[in-house]
């Protein structure tokens, strides 16, 4: 099991996550996620070296769908719904921090 | 007030012996006493819903073919997506939102006459036990509104408890149908995974999530399973079969079937609880059945796996709501202040919480110490409810550890609140089918659910041993 | 080999840059020609009106949930096989980070088990480059920046996005190492582009983005370990890989000699200025948390499926370029095979052979003329056959034969005889011709003796009075011919 939670990986993981936390709402987190992953720890009482994962309960493989082309939603509509757009698309305020 | 089944309505309304109109404003007239107090809807959509039912009243008077559900008045869990129609999944952040499509199970109910009265109100993005987590308040169970009426799907569970449709739909991530079922003395389906189709479920924890049924008689349920289950093209993981065939079970009895009995359960369920529980396997053995101890040595570990699987499905699958395309934004000087703002200000704490969680459990460095050996304990549940299948052919347990609690029973701890899965939570690792079904009352006279617990594609079986419970209780 | 080096290939003393050794791979996403997206059924066009191909699944809308395209798949195989790959059960991942232009917050990707696994790439003179992987992806929308300079990021006041090209389906086909000069780089994209077009799995348009290639660089001393790569993002043609590779590995070595170290990063190619920049250092590298996507069930094509794709494959462009070499008697490598097989009409240069055409000719004709016919020219193959016979034979000359074989393309075809004898081409048979020259001689004995003397220059005015009397008929290579057969006699 790794180290206990600390703030500053809380705080990192906030800003994985796109969540604005304030001082106290890390400090508040650090603990409560402290707390459950201790619980967590109960796992560590289970053999699990020669158990595979399961992702999804029912196996299934192979689900397709033929290519064939359906009617596109109305950009009016969907635009409708958006906080911001121009000119039939999307607007978002200027892209930084990001690579190009 | 007689309560109508939806067997009853769907007969007499396609039979012109009762007009679907008239029920949807007996229906109305409740919600206008009512829900005031006990706040089960979101929004109600009382003049669609009277386009509708009348409607049907002129397709019946003109002789047309109606569907198996004519003039059913249903309430929709609000993550369930209307086409044009407020779905908001009682979040700040979708708040607004007019979905451009309907879920399937949605068209095929509309498909059947059924008659939509509203959206539910839900714990935030269905994550919580109590309906306590709604942006826009709590919901009140309608049997003693000092108490909750269990969660997520409170508002569907309490629309139904109170009369305000003849039955509801919500989504079962880790119990979100079954507890609330049980906290209000309904009957909660959670399919088997797979068998319903999730395209238009707005996603909590992609490979848990069950859309299944509220109502007040086993035989509603299974009519309402026999409508919304069956393939979809539309959702990957849709079983690839038809419905099964459940209302013609229910009269078969248990007679030979072997009922499982855990004998190593979780403990911290109260006595009254646990007495009905002894009841419900007396009566099974009276019609016939046989008692078989089983064990589940894994099960204590679900609620570890799940609160890892769950939230790291929910962090990735609610990623999406950042600002750009639908729902809240809140502007800043640039897109990353423009992500961290609109999230923080349209997720509730508990959403934050397990968004925080999952982001971790998935991160470099920690997979394999939680999201990977929490997918390893899923297994091993999975294998332990295969070989106990081996032995019987269902499992009783109770639903729910306690009757419905009062607010702020259990808000102050996660972990608290957490534990009212602990039965329910196994079942959606393992994919099984399962139910909560009333068997009586217990402490302040509240209802107690018993849960039918079935493998993968056992609901025929489950239905037969849930209608048996419902005629000894 | 040294352990360090993922890869067995050494470069030759002449491929040594200062007698340092390039090491390239090549990350290449190509956009599949299928109808519709990859999970779900709007369309897969490029070019139209932004957000006019957009669905529940295409944007992320809630409840939307991804259901995979048979024929998506088809062509990833289809390319797989072409590439000598191994078609396996895989699965698809989430890959998570958050970017205006990708609607779900995560890309649904190939992550450890990728479709296709460890095929190769044959480039001329029988370099080897190994493909690690060739996996399944959807693409992400467009991102435009208003406000700034020339629509760049920086400084840009907002940005609109279009979700037309979101989910479109891509192949990422990663190369191993095993490129060690600019112009194997080159090659390589050129010869998988070849490939893409004839297996029909893409229209592989660099400029309209359907093809896109990221170069990793690094360089070392032969016989040491592999040097720090970096990565150079979004190289848009041919020529921009080259000039790209050879900017970056002279940085590169620039920066070990003068004593720093490459530090690894992902770079920007500004072909205007033809410059890597800076785009991130690995430390603010994101943290993709990748995991099983839950939405979607593994793919495991069976050995049926698998072979019936491989049965279907048509001839691949290193078989169509040799057959096409041995048939004209042209390089393998030339200039002329590849551009004709590229355009897919190397089956119309054996069809004018098969009625009976000068192959070689032929291939000249179509590599010149044909550029904007389609693989199946509209001229018919026996037209062109025509042609070449009459130029062979000296009918006419090469002048006319180009003349001809315009009017040819423009009217799509005719009878070539008749347009000739029309434009007044009919050139002298032999027996006239020699007539014509023996004339030419007698009436110009000084210049014939200075020619048979080996003053090279006085075949000029005997040609020239050739010309004259057979009023330009005469082609000037067959009179050249005579002359000089006449001399040496
Ligand atoms: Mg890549
Ligand atoms: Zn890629």
């Amino acid at each position: 099991m790794p180290e206990p939670i600390s703030r500053n990986t809380v705080a990192k993981v906030a800003r994985l996550a796109r969540l604005d936390l304030t001082e106290a709402e890390v400090d508040r987190m650090t603990d409560q996620l402290a707390g459950m992953l201790e619980h967590f720890r109960d796992v560590d009482a289970l053999d699990l070296s020669n158990v595979q994962p399961l992702n999804q309960p029912i196996p299934l493989t192979n689900v397709l769908r033929d290519d064939v082309e359906q009617p596109s939603l109305d950009r009016d509509e969907v635009l409708g719904n958006a906080p911001a757009a121009q000119d039939g698309r999307f607007r978002v305020p200027p892209i930084i921090g990001f690579e190009e | 007030m007689t309560r109508r089944t939806v067997v009853d309505i769907a007969t007499q309304v396609a039979a012109g012996s009762l007009s679907a109109s008239t029920v949807l404003e007996e229906n109305l007239a409740a919600i206008a006493a009512r829900e005031h107090e006990i706040h089960a809807f979101n929004l109600v959509t009382a003049d669609k819903a009277r386009e509708r039912a009348a409607q049907i009243d002129a397709d019946v008077k003109a002789g047309k073919k109606v569907g198996r559900l004519a003039g059913v008045t249903i309430a929709l869990k609000d993550n369930l997506c209307t086409r044009g129609v407020e779905t908001t999944c009682s979040s700040k952040i979708l708040a607004g939102w007019k979905p451009p499509y309907d879920a399937t199970v949605v068209r095929r109910l509309a498909d059947e006459g059924a008659v939509v009265v509203g959206k539910t109100n839900l714990d935030e993005f269905a994550m919580g036990s109590s309906t306590e987590n709604s942006a826009f308040g709590p919901t009140r169970n309608p049997l003693d509104t000092s108490r909750v009426p269990g969660g997520s799907s409170g508002g569907s569970a309490a629309a139904v408890a109170a009369g305000f449709s003849a039955a509801s739909f919500g989504s079962d991530t880790g119990g979100s149908i079954r507890q609330p079922a049980a906290l209000c003395g309904l009957v909660g389906v959670k399919p088997t995974y797979g068998m319903v189709s999730r395209q238009g479920l707005v996603a909590f924890g992609s490979s848990l999530d069950q859309i299944g049924p509220f109502t007040t008689t086993v035989a509603d349920a299974a009519l309402l399973m026999e409508v919304i289950a069956g393939h979809d093209p539309l959702d990957s993981t849709s079983l690839p079969q038809p419905a099964p065939q459940l209302v013609n079970v229910l009269a078969r009895g248990v007679k030979g079937l072997r009922i499982g009995r855990v004998a190593d359960m979780p403990e911290g369920s109260s006595p009254d609880v646990l007495a009905r529980l002894d009841a419900a396997f007396d009566a099974l053995r009276a019609a016939g059945a046989t008692v078989v101890d089983v064990k589940l040595p894994s099960m204590s570990f679900g609620l570890t796996a799940y609160y890892l699987v769950a939230p790291a499905e929910a962090s990735s699958n609610l990623a999406r709501f950042d600002g750009v395309r639908y729902g809240l934004r809140v502007d800043a000087k640039d897109l990353n202040a423009m992500y961290g703002a609109t999230r923080a200000a349209g997720f509730g704490d508990e959403v934050k919480r397990r968004i925080m969680l999952g982001t971790y459990a998935l991160s470099a460095g920690y997979y394999d110490a939680y999201y990977g050996k929490a997918l390893k304990v899923r297994r091993l549940i999975a294998d332990d409810f295969a070989k106990a299948y081996e032995q019987c052919d269902a499992i009783l347990t109770p639903t729910s550890p306690t009757v419905a609690f009062k607010f702020g029973d259990k808000t102050s701890n996660p972990l608290t609140m957490y534990l009212c899965d602990v039965f329910t939570i196994p079942t959606n690792l393992a994919g099984h089918a399962a139910m909560s079904v009333p068997f009586g009352t217990g402490d302040a006279g509240l209802p107690v659910g018993v849960q039918v617990l079935a493998p993968a594609l056992g609901e025929a079986t489950m239905f037969q041993v849930a209608a048996e419970l419902e005629r000894s209780s | 080999m040294n352990a360090a080096n993922p890869s067995s290939v050494v470069a030759t003393a002449e491929q040594l840059i200062d007698g340092w050794e390039l090491v390239v791979g090549l990350e290449v996403h190509v956009e599949l020609a299928t109808r519709t997206k990859l999970f779900s059924a709007s369309a897969n066009r490029f070019g139209d009106e932004p957000n006019t191909h957009i669905d529940p699944v295409t944007l992320g809308l809630p409840g939307a949930l991804p259901v995979l395209n048979r024929h998506a798949v088809e062509l990833a195989m289809r390319l797989g096989l072409a590439l000598n790959c191994r078609v396996q059960p895989c699965t698809f991942h989430r890959k998570n980070y958050f970017y205006p232009d990708l609607p779900k917050a995560y890309q649904v990707s190939q992550y450890d088990q990728p479709l296709n696994v460890d095929g190769f790439l044959m480039l001329p003179g029988d370099v080897r480059i190994g493909i690690e992987r060739a996996h399944l992806e959807e693409d992400t929308g467009k991102s435009t920046h208003f406000g700034g300079a020339e629509g760049r990021i920086a400084g840009s006041e907002y940005s609109l996005i279009d979700f037309n090209r979101a989910g479109v389906p891509l192949v990422e086909i990663v190369s191993r190492p095993d490129i060690r000069t600019s112009e194997q780089a080159k090659q390589y994209v050129s010869e998988l582009r070849a490939i893409l077009l004839a297996v029909g799995a893409s229209d592989a348009k660099m400029e309209e983005g359907s093809m896109r290639c990221d170069v990793n660089v690094s360089v070392h001393k032969p016989g040491t370990a592999f040097g720090t790569r970096c990565e150079i993002k979004n190289v848009n043609s041919i020529r921009a890989v080259g000039r790209a590779i050879d900017y970056e590995a002279r940085r590169q070595i620039d920066v070990i000699i003068s004593g720093g170290a490459i530090k690894q990063q992902t770079l920007h190619w500004d072909d205007a200025a033809g410059r890597t920049n800076v785009l991130r250092t690995k430390e603010d590298a994101d943290d993709y948390r990748y995991f099983l996507e839950p939405d979607l069930v593994p793919l495991a094509p069976d050995t049926a499926w698998v072979e019936r794709v491989r049965a279907a494959l048509p001839p691949l462009p290193a078989a169509r370029r040799a057959a096409l070499a041995t048939l004209t008697g042209q390089a393998r490598e030339s200039e002329a095979i590849a551009v004709v097989v590229e355009r897919g009409q190397d089956s119309y240069v054996s069809e004018v052979a098969k009625v009976g055409g000068d192959a070689a000719r032929a291939l000249v004709y179509v590599q010149q003329a044909f550029a904007d016919e389609p693989a199946t020219p509209r001229v018919p193959a026996g037209d062109i056959a025509a042609l070449t016979l009459m130029e062979k034979n000296a009918k006419i000359t090469s002048t006319q034969a180009k003349t001809l074989l315009a009017d040819l393309v423009a009217n799509g075809g005719g009878d070539v005889i008749a347009m000739a004898k029309a434009k007044g081409f009919e050139s002298m048979d032999t027996g006239a011709l020699e007539s014509l020259v023996d004339a030419a001689i007698a009436a110009d004995p000084d210049a014939w003796a200075k020619f048979k003397a080996g003053e090279q220059k006085a075949i000029g005015a005997l040609v020239g009075a050739v010309m004259k009397s057979s009023k330009g008929k005469a082609d000037g290579k067959a009179v050249t011919a005579l002359l000089q057969a006449k001399a040496n006699t």
